[in-house]
């Protein structure tokens, strides 16, 4: 086999190689992103993709949070201080998901209008908040900095703390 | 005054790291014996001092000397020592001045053991260890210096993230940065053989001992990283394909690669272009890690301070040194001349499909890590990347890698003769095909993927135990000369069968957890029993206990297996107060095929506490895999061919060195 022609199948398996994985990342955005809106967008975007998979964020409405009967199916609302929405959620809250702090949930919007959380993203710590939260919160013009509940590049050098999770703390739902 | 002795011992340490960066340099380029051999010494002294550093810092951790601010803000008296001392490393700047001192003794090892080197190689290899010394000393002094004072001294500190006092992840980050840092040395040898022009089969020999130093290490690093995610984080889950655990797959990607196609070079003197960018590209993506965690760009567990000034410097120091080899490599790799011609099927063919596969696996995980930055970046929206994308790209593209591996490995250099590789494995066809028959068998719903990926799982296993068998010539000759020939059979030999095997171990138990977990999550109830996977888990109650700097609510549970008493688990809720948060501590029954794992949660208010419960069939393979693929690296390592003392730079080939 002379150079030539080994340079050639290699660069042959190599671009096959190279489609093939365009074509797998291509399917895979199309239907495994997932976007993430203030309640705001929810509210007064028409355009929005209801029936695909969101992530919507901001903070717990206080006095809004309840448990039904059984213990793990909860029930509060999520504000970025314009516009809020209902979120319902069966599972494990995470330890330190409290009124009137950040929170990030995953799920779907139900056609009522509800959000169906399988997943509750909230920080592990009170002077935290996450970024997308904070950034609603501030389009919404409702940021206060520090004084809602502290600022992502806080005046604290170290305070920062992460929430936990790698990327976020959470909680998945239950399989049922 | 301990603090002042570190800060200026990193002072002198960067400057002798600018002799070493700079004189070694012009004495290879002016062939100056005398210049060249300052790297060395400079190489010692850069490590002495940053030691000096490092062990400043500790001992300050160690005695709790809140003047320094930086132990005020991330220690505390009442925590335990190990965790004062992993505590060094469990904030920005002292997990930096690891990453130096990391970086500083590897350079000592090619001082100490680079002997046999030639001495402009070796020179330009600690010149290039020098330059990137600089880089980071420079960032640690002047973005992020761990020796900075507080005046008044605060009575106590504020305390480590309660998440990062664990055992876990204590060792997590040093076996990391060895990893990260690990892959600087193919970096520095791949520049440093771009300078000088010549890449060959000697070059390739000196090179794969660092490479599978760090591959071995980043390998520990990654599974310590994740079983912590496992224990710690309480969902049961080990790998989230979070940006930051993509952050350290990437080089470990471009690394397996690198060990591969080194091979090649080694044997055949050919793919050596291919070979010194992925030696580029593993420290690239080393580099690209530090900087996505470090930057603030990700928030997560690893982001101790937003501080863009920090984020801007190792973005630069990136570019600086990525685009600059990469422009080295432009100019020079060119000149690099392959030389042993291949069929397709061959050996070499295998590696380079197993090359191909891996970087277009890096490529595919590269870009999902990515683009939601990007899109953010340029304000089109955010969006998250998460599982399903990866589970979707990535898993496709390693099914041919995995089918591949045995009969790659099986495969002779230079032609290979593909029919027979797969008769003399037939009997790993056979038992891969009865194991999918079991799994059918035995899994009621006949999930067929799941099936077919325990059968590549044992088809793994067994291809590399055939692979050794045929090379010890086990059941043909005497049961004594097999074990003469297995006790000659090249260490290597047996490190790809351990890896090879290991890997087949850990795909087994990815597909076992990910495919039959069972899940129980419900409000239990004072003596009320779950019934989880052939085990009843019974609630016991909950009370308070104290730690040494917590407080936690325990539970108890009876683990039971058809009325058998197996043990008592006892999970907790964990209070730091001096951190002002919390952890949920998971309580973990470990048995050779299936964990049993119990978290508590909150109370109901009216005598019900909520709990989840799995049942995670084969989980512990994960972490089995990982050390064995660890133990297949160090036993590699331990092959005379890839002593750095013992390769002269003629090649001599032994008979048992073709064979393998």
């Amino acid at each position: 086999m002379t150079r030539k022609r080994r340079r050639l199948t290699v660069v042959f398996l190599g671009g096959l190689m190279l489609s093939t994985a365009a074509a797998l990342v291509l399917t895979a955005f199309e239907d495994s992103i997932v976007f993430f809106h203030t309640p705001t967008d929810i509210a007064t975007k028409q355009d929005l993709q209801k029936d695909r998979r969101l992530r919507v964020g901001g903070i717990v409405k206080e006095e809004s949070w309840r448990k039904k009967d059984d213990g793990l199916t909860h029930d509060f609302l999520v504000t970025d201080l314009t516009h809020e929405i209902r979120v319902a959620y069966k599972g494990i809250i995470p330890d330190l998901f409290r009124e009137g702090q950040g929170v990030v949930v995953e799920g779907r919007l139900l056609p009522d209008g509800t959000f169906r959380a399988d997943e509750v993203l909230a920080k592990h710590d009170e002077n935290y908040m996450p970024k997308e939260v904070a950034e609603a919160l501030k389009k919404s013009g409702k940021w206060k900095g520090s004084a809602v509940t502290g600022t992502p590049d806080g005046d604290k050098p170290y305070g920062d703390k992460p929430y936990g999770g790698k990327s976020y703390g959470g909680q998945k739902e239950s399989a049922q | 005054m301990i603090a002042e002795i570190g800060h200026y011992a990193v002072v002198l340490a960067l400057m002798l790291s600018i002799v070493q960066g700079i004189l070694p340099l012009v004495g290879a380029y002016r062939n100056d014996a005398a210049l060249m051999g300052v790297a060395e010494p400079a190489a010692r002294g850069q490590f002495l001092f940053v030691f000096i550093a490092f062990f400043a810092l500790t001992y300050a951790y160690v005695v709790s000397d809140f003047s320094v601010a930086l132990v005020a803000h991330t220690s505390h008296t009442l925590k335990p020592m190990l965790y004062k001392i992993s505590g060094v490393w469990g904030n920005h700047e002292g997990s930096m001045l690891l990453w130096i001192l990391i970086l500083s003794l590897f350079g000592l090892m090619v001082a100490q053991f680079g002997r046999n080197l030639p001495g402009s190689l070796r020179a330009r290899v600690l010149a290039i260890q020098g330059l990137i010394g600089i880089g980071f000393l420079a960032f640690l002094l002047f973005t992020s210096n761990p020796f900075l004072r507080l005046d008044p001294a605060p009575v106590e500190g504020q305390g480590l993230n309660p998440l990062l006092q664990d055992p876990g992840l204590a060792f997590h980050p040093p076996f990391l940065y060895l990893g990260y840092v690990g892959f600087s040395m193919a970096f520095s040898f791949a520049v440093a053989a771009l300078i000088e022009g010549r890449v060959d089969p000697a070059w390739a020999r000196w090179v794969r001992p660092w490479t599978l130093v760090a591959w071995t290490t980043l390998t520990i690093g990654i599974a310590l990283g994740s079983w912590w995610a496992y224990y710690e984080l309480g969902w049961g889950g080990w790998w989230f394909w979070d940006p930051v655990e993509n952050a350290s797959f990437l080089p470990w990607l471009v690394g397996t690669a690198l060990l591969h196609s080194a091979l090649v070079v080694e044997r055949r003197d050919t793919l050596k272009s291919w070979t010194i960018l992925l030696a580029i590209i593993a420290f690239g993506m080393s580099l690209l890690g530090t900087f996505l965690v470090r930057s603030g760009l990700l928030t997560s567990v690893h982001t101790f301070a937003t501080d863009p000034e920090r984020g801007v410097f190792i973005l630069g120091l990136f570019i600086v040194v990525i685009g600059g080899a990469l422009v080295l490599y432009a100019i020079r790799a060119p000149m690099l001349k392959g030389g042993g011609l291949f069929a397709p099927v061959s050996r070499e063919g295998a590696l380079v499909l197993n090359n191909l596969l891996l970087a277009t696996a890096t490529a595919v995980v590269f870009l999902g890590t990515l683009y939601p930055l990007a899109l953010d970046a340029i304000g089109s929206g955010k969006v998250s990347v998460g599982a399903p994308f990866f589970n979707a790209t990535f898993v496709p593209l390693m099914v041919p890698l995995l089918i591949a591996c045995p009969i790659g490995a099986m495969m002779a250099w230079k032609r290979g003769d593909l029919p027979g590789v797969v008769g003399r494995l037939r009997v790993a066809v056979g038992l891969a095909g009865l194991v999918v028959l079991a799994t059918v068998m035995i899994d009621g719903n006949t999930d067929i993927v799941a099936a077919l990926a325990m059968g590549v799982a044992a088809w793994l296993v067994t291809g590399a135990a055939v692979d050794l068998a045929e090379r010890t010539g086990l059941f043909r000759i005497s049961f004594s000369e097999t074990l003469r020939r297995a006790a000659n059979l090249p260490r290597s030999a047996w490190g790809t069968a351990i890896a090879h095997s290991a890997l087949g171990i850990m795909v087994a138990g990815i597909t076992a957890s990910s495919s039959w977990q069972t899940e129980r999550i419900q409000i239990v109830r004072l003596g009320d029993t779950v019934e989880l996977a052939g085990y009843e888990v019974t609630f016991r109650g909950a009370s308070n206990v104290t730690g040494p700097n917590y407080t936690a609510l325990r539970g108890t549970f009876d683990l039971t297996a058809n009325g058998r008493k197996i043990t008592t688990l006892h999970p907790e809720k964990r209070d730091y107060p001096a951190e002002k948060s919390g952890t949920t501590e998971a309580a973990i029954h470990t048995t050779p095929i299936a964990d049993v794992y119990v978290v508590l949660g909150d109370s109901d208010g009216k005598g019900g506490w909520a709990a989840r419960m799995y049942h995670n069939p084969l989980v512990p393979w994960i972490w089995a895999g990982a050390i064995f693929m660890a133990i297949g690296g160090m036993v590699s390592l331990s092959d005379r061919r890839l002593r750095v003392g013992a390769p002269k730079r003629v090649a001599h080939k032994t008979p048992a060195a073709e064979a393998a």
